[in-house]
């Protein structure tokens, strides 16, 4: 029935992602793993965009809303797998989501070969392994820990959305997890959970955040037997490098030559990966192409050379990342600038030990009234400031200290000179 | 100091589970930080926070590199690196 069709599947449940996707590639001409926060008013677009024509999914058709002329399978964690019959040479294509920030979310083509690209390295990580992931294996990192769970003949303990940080470890340590990785945030947030101990792995690996010396140093003393392992991965570049001497940053010979089929190189500031592990393209015509001439993905990842070692110093234009959640700065400045007394503001990342980064905002008020302003009202200011944020914006975008200073240096363009801009 | 260091960072505890409407469990030396009824982001505010109040961020200077489990780790995480 899905044989040849583009299909959608959208589900609460990761275990039932799981099967359906088992089930699926192979027989479908595409799928579309919706992550677990898609906003369901983005349905239509997401839809018309990847020609979607048939729906799995464990939601009432009701709750998705009318899809005419489109098939719909309901879909549970008990469906039991069927003999298929699978064409080899007509690989399904994999279309993920990218971590996004705000608006339409963009996807991305992959093949099970490109997703697959990291895993047959053998060595530690090949063979029955048990497997575990703070990630929902609805996006990219925790499909990757999902897919070398499978084909490794390994197993695969799930995180969950509605389980306490401590009880998925307590959990994760009953079926004696083997390896597990995460962000940097998810692993300060285990460390101070009090149940960093009811796990014992042999492996911890860090991505999708920039990993500080600290969190590395304090996993080592949590682990110290397990290897300890920050990796580069995106859903649009793939996973890029591995970096297992329990320091931060990047040792500089990694760049220049091809490791495994990828090449990294620096260019304009940033990170470039090419491999037959990155995304194919975007889907939809009006994004730019996602690969340049070469075939190189432009990760907007900032590196910085100190010391030997290449480090991560932010996103290009800014972007702020915070626990995994990406911030424009833009965005907040414009909520910030609608305040009458605010003339200008800059939205900026500060470190944070806990969220890897946190939004801060510096901001000048309109000449006239700062002049006649008793410095004792700031505060008022601030709070009035803050509060038109919380009613704008998600949590995470909201700054955690706003600064009044008499000036912010301003590009010859005319903009904000933002630091990593 | 160490009075000022405690109450400095009950107060942050407060106010930020006050902005970010968060029900905050009756602070306690053994209570758990995970189980204080902040998420991740209000502890990255509250660490923020405490920086500009006090002027320094014990996470970034300390060579022990252990995370505080209890309030009451919290609270002697900063009093060390006060002293």
């Amino acid at each position: 029935m899905l044989r040849g069709r583009s299909v959608l599947i959208l589900t609460r449940d990761q275990l039932t992602a799981a099967l359906a996707l088992i089930q699926i590639d192979g027989v479908a001409r595409r799928l579309i793993l919706c992550p677990p926060d898609l906003a369901i008013e983005h349905l239509p677009l997401v839809m018309a965009t990847a020609q979607v024509d048939a729906v799995v999914s464990d939601y009432a058709r009701a709750d998705i809303g009318a899809m005419d002329g489109t098939h719909f399978i309901t879909c549970s964690a008990r469906i039991t797998p069927t003999a298929a019959v699978r064409d080899e040479r007509a690989a399904s294509e994999w279309i993920l989501f990218t971590s996004g920030t705000s608006g339409p979310p963009k996807m991305v083509l992959h093949t099970l070969g490109s997703l697959a690209g990291a895993i047959h390295t053998g060595g530690r990580l090949a063979g029955a392994n048990i497997w575990s992931t703070f990630y929902d294996i609805r996006r990219y990192g925790g499909l990757q820990i999902f897919l070398r769970a499978l084909m490794g003949g390994g197993s695969l303990a799930l995180s969950s959305a509605a389980e306490s940080t401590a009880d998925f470890l307590i959990r994760a340590g009953s079926h004696a997890v083997t390896h597990m990785t995460g962000t940097p945030s998810h692993w300060r947030r285990a460390l101070m959970s009090g149940a960093a101990p009811r796990i014992l792995p042999q492996y911890v690996r860090l991505s999708g955040e920039i990993a500080d010396q600290a969190i590395l140093d304090s996993l080592r003393a949590e682990y110290p037997l397990a290897t300890i392992a920050h990796a580069f991965a995106s859903t649009e570049a793939g996973v890029g490098f591995e970096v297992e001497d329990g320091l931060a940053g990047i040792p500089a010979n990694y760049l220049g030559h091809s490791n495994h089929g990828v090449e990294l190189k620096v260019e304009d500031g940033s990170l470039r990966i090419r491999s037959p592990r990155t995304a194919r393209r975007y889907l939809g015509n009006e994004s730019a192409p996602l690969l340049d001439a070469e075939g190189f993905v432009d990760t907007g990842d900032i590196l910085e050379l100190h010391d030997g070692r290449y480090h991560f110093s932010g996103r290009r234009g800014g972007i702020i990342n915070v626990g995994g959640l990406k911030v424009h700065p833009e965005e907040v400045e414009a909520v910030i600038n609608r305040h009458p007394r605010v003339q200008m503001s800059l939205v900026r990342s500060r470190k944070n030990p806990v969220t890897g980064a946190i939004v801060v905002a510096e901001i000048v008020l309109k000449p006239e009234l700062a002049a006649a302003e008793p410095a004792g009202e700031n505060a008022a200011l601030k709070t009035e400031i803050l509060e038109n944020c919380h009613r704008a914006l998600a949590a995470h975008k909201v700054p955690a200290a706003i600064r009044i200073v008499p000036s912010l240096e301003v590009t010859p363009s005319g903009k904000v000179a933002r630091p990593n801009a | 100091m160490s009075v000022s260091v405690r109450s400095t960072i009950l107060s942050q505890f407060e106010q930020v589970a006050r902005e970010q409407n968060r029900k905050l469990a009756p602070l306690s030396d053994d209570l758990v930080l995970m189980d204080s009824g902040l998420d991740s982001l209000c502890f990255a505010i509250v660490v923020a926070r405490l920086e500009d109040a006090l002027g320094f961020d014990p996470f970034g200077a300390t060579e022990d590199a252990r995370f505080p489990v209890t309030l009451g780790d919290f609270i002697a995480f900063y009093e060390d690196a006060a002293k």
